[in-house]
């Protein structure tokens, strides 16, 4: 009762927060898209910035570590010619027992535009943006960078501009994700933009320990044999293995999940041959994916961290843009 | 006014007393704190005081198997005072409280305390449950003894899982030398640690740690042969699933001495109710599916399901205003329970075509006299002689949940912003009227 019905869209319909890809209309998740196109040249260019942002102020606020994802959304800013502050909120506040939504409060009395958070805990950035409609600073806006296992948006954005860009269309396509869905954002994110944008097939392949239940109704078809799962496909994302999940009750140990699950040439042609290969990125080279495939022609990692600033850039423009 | 001596004449209301059959517009004399006669007064019976309850429906007064009281330890959460005066105002005159408290209630001082101070304010009688085991750690047992002479009814250990099954077994053993029992909440250890949603689809799609159904069930497996093994008498808290609840069936079937209740929040709430987060629906057991809310229903109609309670936890904002894995459970209810159990009634029992009793009765009894039986207590019926608390509430009077309306200090319920039947107009203990609503009704 005290939720809001859709809380991410104000009321005409438009992007008022960036929280999940669930729920998301085909037509922003689109708009999203287009709009990055525009932004991919504005990276080759002498001067690197346009004018969208000035005098707004982005608080990137990461409870949780983390560089390559705070990296790129304090370059992008920058490039919107954004004012950027960055707080590594484990190092400050949090640890002197202030609570979240205290240091909400602080940092909006301190004029912040937008807030570009990551959090451990699944939720956060809703009771982040619950609590400013709460205290009407509907003006300012929250990007969700990743909260615990629950979505990390801008990558499944970025991702869906990666395939998008590479394979033109959705509609006809096979989409394999491989690894610890059970604990990854990534590829909830990432389940929620295929389905939404038409992708026929969408499967989840890894041990019964790393996949959740409930994956069907999603819209997924699970496999455990990886040579299965990677008949036919398009694309491949392969999702990164967590150290602390390699040695325990989850997986034996790298090795044999390597063995079972690493993507080599010899598994990466059981695949379309014109199929790409995706990483959210950090890789763990030898645990999820041989070196011959991360630095071969089918991989896109790197297209993707280019992508990922030109995706931030139309997020954070269009949220920008969009009235309390 | 002076207590408990004055002669109570309740008029023309509708008497549900479950335990003895009766329903029906009737008048209630009540003298010396007792239930005098129902029905025609008594010779030479003169009435200190007349309450008309034409339209209001005159039941037991209710007992809770679950309310958190919050002393001693965290009078932040909640006072004594505070959730007294919400249990008056929910008609709940007989409440159990678990003894999940800091200090723990393992020492019979504490328990002569919390009984010495709920005794001064004269309300709800407050029978306590003595921890298991010392300091709930689940190791060495409590002197059992000596806590149901301070005044425990049984023994439980909260929320937290005993580890060592065979501390639970010699808990058992010894609980059964004496007669006493033992209410445990099934919960695996180990599976579902941690989790803060009930593992399934949504909680997959939203993130959440789950924790499995087989959490319970393989618990109750265990909790089952020890019993059979030791013949002790267990009362389970809060059950969740429809697998659970076939176990226990079973289990009453095979003739087991086994009773169990459900918290009456998850009578009608789903993990489809957690939405994007809210922290109001964070709470231990975690709402299950459709399926088991609905085999829980079920259950209360057939007495698979002995009685509910109200589970009756306060948080404070600062606890609940945080994401939901870190936000405390629990939820207020002493001032719900009527209206849930009513809300049960009228949703669910009166398209059942309950054989016997009607749909309004059988939610009376489960908070009255099945309540009662369950923890062993003469309270819960309107018997002549019983002592006299009685509950007047008009079963059709709206209400919106919002904390302005709560005396409890709890003010976090998933049903805020709902509205919902039944409010109570007066509630009697031990024959003094201890609450009355300041507006007349209607």
């Amino acid at each position: 009762m005290t939720t809001m019905l859709n809380p991410q869209l104000n009321k005409h319909g438009e992007l008022q927060h960036l929280l999940t890809i669930e729920g998301l209309p085909k037509s922003i998740v689109n708009h999203i898209l287009d709009t990055a196109s525009s932004f991919v040249g504005i990276s080759d260019r002498d001067v690197k910035k346009v004018p969208l942002m000035r005098g707004k102020s982005v608080f990137n606020l990461f409870f949780e570590n983390s560089t390559r994802t705070r990296t790129t959304f304090e370059i992008a800013s920058k490039r919107l010619s954004a004012d950027v502050i960055n707080l590594n909120i484990q190092a400050s506040s949090a640890s002197k027992g202030e609570s979240l939504l205290d240091t909400i409060d602080n940092l909006s009395a301190m004029h912040a535009d937008m807030f570009v958070v990551r959090h451990a805990q699944s939720g956060a950035p809703y009771l982040i943006a619950k609590h400013l409609i709460d205290t009407r600073q509907a003006h300012v806006h929250v990007v969700n960078a990743g909260d615990g296992r629950h979505a990390h948006p801008t990558q499944g954005l970025l991702d869906m501009y990666t395939i998008r860009h590479y394979k033109k269309d959705f509609t006809n396509l096979t989409v394999a994700i491989v690894g610890d869905i059970l604990h990854s954002r990534v590829a909830r994110s990432d389940i929620h933009a295929l389905t939404t944008l038409g992708v026929p097939e969408v499967r989840a392949i890894g041990p019964h320990t790393l996949l959740p239940g409930g994956l069907e109704q999603m819209g997924v078809r699970t496999f455990t044999n990886m040579d299965e799962g990677l008949k036919g496909v398009d694309v491949i994302i392969m999702l990164r293995l967590q150290n602390e999940r390699m040695s325990g009750a989850l997986l034996p140990s790298a090795q044999e999940y390597f063995k079972s699950y690493g993507l080599t040439p010899e598994r990466l042609a059981l695949a379309k041959p014109d199929a790409i290969v995706m990483h959210p990125g950090p890789m763990n080279r030898g645990v999820e994916i041989d070196s011959a495939v991360a630095d071969g022609p089918q991989a896109v990692i790197l297209p993707q961290v280019t992508f990922g600033i030109a995706v931030r850039m139309a997020v954070m423009s269009i949220l920008a843009g969009t009235q309390g | 006014m002076k207590l408990a001596s004055m002669n109570l004449h309740i008029k023309n209301g509708r008497v549900i007393d479950p335990a003895n059959g009766i329903d029906g517009v009737s008048d209630l004399f009540i003298a010396d704190g007792k239930v005098l006669a129902i029905g025609a007064a008594p010779a030479g019976y003169t009435a200190d005081l007349s309450i008309d309850a034409t339209g209001l429906i005159v039941s037991p007064g209710f007992v809770d198997l679950s309310a958190r009281l919050r002393e001693p330890g965290y009078e932040y959460k909640a006072t004594l005072e505070s959730e007294m005066q919400a249990a008056m105002q929910g008609g709940v005159t007989s409440l159990v409280c678990p003894p999940d408290t800091d200090p723990v209630l393992d020492e019979p001082g504490l328990v002569e305390m919390l009984k010495h101070r709920a005794k001064t304010l004269n309300q709800a009688h407050v029978h306590p449950l003595g921890a298991l085991t010392v300091g709930l750690k689940g190791q060495a047992l409590t002197e059992m003894a000596e806590l149901t002479e301070a005044g425990c009814i049984g023994f439980s250990h909260a929320e937290v899982p005993i580890e060592d099954t065979t501390v639970l077994l010699r808990a058992m053993q010894y609980a059964k030398t004496f007669e006493y029992t033992v209410w445990l909440r099934p919960q695996d250890a180990h599976i579902g640690r941690g989790g803060i949603a009930h593992a399934g689809p949504l909680a997959s799609r939203l993130g959440l740690s789950g924790v499995p159904v087989m959490s319970e069930t393989i618990a109750l497996h265990t909790i089952f042969e020890l019993m059979r093994a030791t013949g002790a008498r267990v009362h389970l808290c809060r059950m969740s699933s429809a697998a659970g609840l076939e176990l226990v069936r079973a289990a009453k079937r095979e003739g087991l001495p086994v009773t169990c209740d459900v918290g009456a929040h998850h009578i009608h709430m789903t993990d489809a109710d957690i939405g994007f987060f809210d922290s109001n629906a964070r709470v231990t057991p975690p709402f299950r599916s459709q399926r088991d809310r609905d085999a829980i229903r079920a259950g209360l109609l057939d007495g698979t399901v002995d009685a509910m309670c109200s589970d009756h936890t306060p948080v404070d904002d600062d606890e609940k205003l945080l994401p939901f894995g870190e936000a405390s459970p629990g939820a207020t209810g002493l001032e719900l329970l009527l209206s849930l159990a009513l809300k049960w009634a009228d949703d669910y029992a009166a398209g059942q075509h309950a054989a016997g009793a009607s749909p309004l009765a059988r939610a009376v009894a489960s908070i009255t006299s099945d309540a009662a039986r369950v923890a062993g207590l003469d309270s819960g019926t309107l018997s002549v002689g019983s002592v006299a608390d009685v509950c007047l509430f008009d079963p059709a009077a709206r209400w919106t949940v919002q904390a302005s309306a709560l005396a409890s200090q709890g003010k976090h319920t998933p049903f805020i912003g709902y509205e919902l039947s039944g409010q109570v107009q007066a509630t009697i203990v031990a024959g003094h009227v201890a609450y009355q609503r300041a507006v007349a009704p209607r």
